[in-house]
């Protein structure tokens, strides 16, 4: 049977109805048409449906939307009005931070909640912190210099070259 | 995947889910972090008629120091314990453990005591609380009860909560001087479970004697194992190579791995042994 739950997302209050086995994932995408948030491996490996549930990175495909009744949700969507880039979506783009993109949306939300914690990462805990999203084209390198361009951006600092670097 | 029908209640008190758990028995499942039961439920491994989630309960989240022992509530979540500066300073075993365990995501919602009570050997901090000689703390409707970390695990996925018990708090005795520990676990890729874990606690005296000690195995064994014999060796004595590779062997004798993708019987045992010898070494040094 289902019930009504109130959540915010990306601001916004939505009270909806939902099944107690819905998946935080399936709210988000499905009823609120959210689809920046990715289903990748649906077994909390993959990291590519991490979202800020009250501000902390969580795998919304491990989540019962019911759980999150009350909450406060953000996804890729509300890092940035639309014509605009949070810092970590700039970095992103300017370190070619993805390839074909799957992974991105958690790559960001899950490098926020580390850079809120360590604004100044260094790369060995840069790769611990994002140790739980999978970036199958293997651009880890680039994933680590766009979470270091966001950190330097956030922090008003110059940010580091964009310029690729082969390894 | 999508988890099999079922009614969800999220009490705001202990006695309200207690009592739903009464009215339930069986049916029902305690959901705290979630990790472990969602993922059983999307694959269909578990059904339960009625999710009691516990997390609207004020009261059980909390790490301090108190009467002689660390306390920690069951729904303390593993970033909690991963990043407390109690913690990280007395217990760098939680420090080894944590970083180990999953993933970041994974740690912000997982709880050490859902950790506990799903009765798992796979899971990390049974190992832990064994090394540490840590107490669980039921609570059901006849109050609370302590249970010692020996006699909690039973069998695959049993523990000794009563199905009205809700384990509400661990305590673990705070270490004296010269005590240290450390845990560490083979695994294939982060977030993976162990192909084998040890954990280890030392107390050592001014004359480098063992006074004390704990090592408990990761996923080599039916149910969390003690490593009793390798223990024994060290007790009393004061730590030498040779005792710290008999010790080593005693625990890659005594454990019961079974051969998976993970790696083969032999090679677990092989493992086994390599990692208790680390752990000692780790803990003597960090303990002196």
């Amino acid at each position: 049977m289902k019930r009504d739950i109130t959540i915010t997302v990306n601001g916004e209050q939505h009270t909806v109805a939902v099944e107690p086995r819905t998946l935080l994932v399936h709210l988000i995408r499905e009823q609120l048409a959210l689809t920046g948030t990715h289903i990748g491996c649906d077994t909390s490996s993959c990291g590519a449906c991490t979202i800020l549930l009250d501000g902390k990175s969580i795998k919304s495909c491990t989540v019962l939307a019911i759980q999150a009744n009350g909450k406060s949700v953000q996804t890729v969507e509300g890092l940035a009005a639309p014509g605009s880039m949070h810092p970590i979506q700039e970095g992103f783009k300017e370190c070619h931070g993805l390839q074909c993109g799957f992974c991105t949306p958690g790559m960001m939300m899950r490098a926020i909640e580390l850079l809120e914690h360590n604004p100044n990462p260094t790369e060995d805990e840069i790769r611990w912190g994002i140790s739980g999203n999978l970036c199958r084209c293997t651009g880890y390198n680039n994933i680590v210099r766009a979470i270091q361009y966001a950190g330097a951006k956030l922090q008003g600092q110059e940010t580091p070259s964009t310029e690729p670097t082969f390894v | 995947m999508i988890p099999a029908t079922f009614d969800y209640a999220a009490p705001a008190t202990l006695d309200e889910a207690i009592a739903l758990l009464e009215k339930h028995g069986d049916e029902a499942k305690i959901l705290a972090g979630g990790h472990s039961l969602i993922p059983m439920m999307k694959l269909r491994f578990a059904s339960p008629e009625f999710l009691i989630d516990i997390n609207n309960i004020p009261g059980l989240s909390y790490i301090r120091e108190e009467d002689g022992y660390l306390k920690i509530g069951a729904l303390t979540r593993e970033s909690d314990l991963e990043h407390n500066p109690i913690v990280k300073a007395k217990f760098p075993i939680f420090t080894d453990a944590t970083k180990l365990i999953a993933d970041p995501q994974v740690r912000n919602m997982g709880t050490i005591g859902g950790n506990l009570a799903h009765g798992d050997a796979a899971n990390d901090h049974p190992a832990v609380m064994l090394a540490l000689r840590a107490e669980v703390v039921a609570t059901g409707p006849n109050g609370q009860r302590t249970i010692p970390i020996d006699a909690f695990f039973f069998g695959f996925y049993m523990t000794a909560l009563e199905p009205s018990e809700i384990l509400t708090e661990i305590r673990i005795p705070l270490p004296g001087a010269g005590t240290s520990n450390a845990y560490h676990k083979l695994e294939r890729k982060v977030g993976d479970y162990a192909t084998a874990g040890v954990a280890v606690q030392l107390a050592l005296d001014s004359q480098g004697v063992c006074r004390e000690v704990g090592i408990g195995l990761t996923n080599v064994n039916p149910t969390p194992m003690r490593a009793a014999r390798s223990e024994d060796v060290l007790r009393g004595q004061k730590i030498t190579d040779e005792l710290i590779a008999q010790a080593a062997k005693f625990a890659s004798e005594d454990c019961s791995p079974s051969s998976d993708l993970r790696g083969d019987e032999a090679y677990k045992r092989s493992m086994v042994g390599v990692l208790v010898k680390r752990m000692i070494r780790k803990a003597m040094e960090r303990a002196s």
